[in-house]
């Protein structure tokens, strides 16, 4: 993407000499933009365009603001690693739980009505 | 022996030890957001009903939030540029202009809460209404935790003091801003 100028910054910010300036305008207009678009998706009523207009502009937005706010990719790479460490657990999560909530009955258990059945 | 806080002369793992924790807390709240986010898509993905309970959240107000938390986002990390030129009274500014996008944000926040309410969705409705104010209360807490201390960082930015900070409260905001950014197609738009 070119929203970033030339500008040289010496932060001394632990991002160390050197590193390129956002044009952190650009960035937030793209935000907007891309906001829009998530906000205009449902309006075609196609179920899978919704999807992809929501969360996978919601993923791009996620990663700008991760990259160009947060400078993630200037922070030491562990930094990285701890933040996706987390997004894993959450994943690992999600696999061992989704399967109960998600199905009616499975091998030699059947969900009680109370808890309310997926349709 | 400098009477100066660690977090601020001590740099550990190749950061600041101040900066350090700051990341720790944004990975502990990604396992807090994420399990809850991930129990709501569990459940919403099973009841296709919770659609037409969702039909009830106003996307525009929604969209508004979105758009006032990328704006606040935008001030603080020109904020925390400010900062590394150590032009504190500017970055100073840029922060307050910041919590006015938290305020802004709760205070709508608060106006459409009153009206769901007063339609007679709340908490105890069902489901996906637990889920709702739950991940928004949750959310809510913590943009009106960062503009308390947005405005402790201002105030001694303003002098010129404790610089660094500026950076550190930024990173958290755009966590907040980050965490908004998923639950706004996942309780205004999925319907």
């Amino acid at each position: 993407m070119s929203e970033q100028s030339q500008a040289i910054s010496e932060t001394g910010d632990g991002h160390g000499e050197g590193h390129v300036e956002t044009n952190y305008v650009k960035i937030w207009a793209w935000l907007v933009g891309l906001l829009a678009v998530s906000v205009a998706g449902p309006f075609l009523e196609i179920f899978w365009l919704t999807m992809v207009t929501a969360f996978g502009i919601a993923c791009v937005k996620a990663w700008m603001v991760a990259k160009h706010f947060m400078h993630i990719t200037l922070e030491p790479r562990f930094v990285g690693y701890i933040v996706m460490t987390s997004l894993v657990f959450m994943l690992l999560f999600f696999a061992a739980v989704a399967p109960d909530v998600m199905n009616a009955e499975g091998t030699q258990w059947v969900k009680p009505s109370w808890l309310g059945q997926p349709e | 022996m400098s009477d100066r806080p660690i977090a601020t002369t001590r740099s550990a793992a190749g950061m600041p030890t101040g900066k350090l924790a700051v990341w720790w807390v944004v990975v502990s709240e990604i396992v807090i957001f994420g399990g809850l986010l991930a129990s709501y898509i569990m459940h919403r993905l099973a009841h296709s009903d919770w659609g037409e309970q969702a039909a009830h959240t106003n996307t525009w107000i929604g969209a508004f939030n979105t758009l006032v938390l990328l704006s606040s986002s935008l001030s603080a990390v020109l904020a925390h540029k400010a900062a590394s030129e150590g032009n504190g009274p500017k970055a100073a500014k840029l922060l307050w202009l910041t919590i006015l996008g938290a305020v802004t944000f709760v205070t709508v926040k608060g106006f459409e809460w009153a009206h769901e309410i007063e339609l007679g969705y709340t908490i105890t409705s069902s489901t996906f209404w637990s889920f709702y104010y739950t991940a928004a209360g949750l959310h809510a807490a913590h943009v009106i935790a960062g503009a308390i201390i947005m405005g402790i960082v201002a105030v001694a930015a303003a002098k010129n003091r404790e610089l660094h900070r500026v950076e550190l409260i930024g990173i958290y905001w755009h966590f907040v801003d980050l965490v908004w950014i998923f639950l706004f197609p996942l309780l205004y738009i999925a319907k």
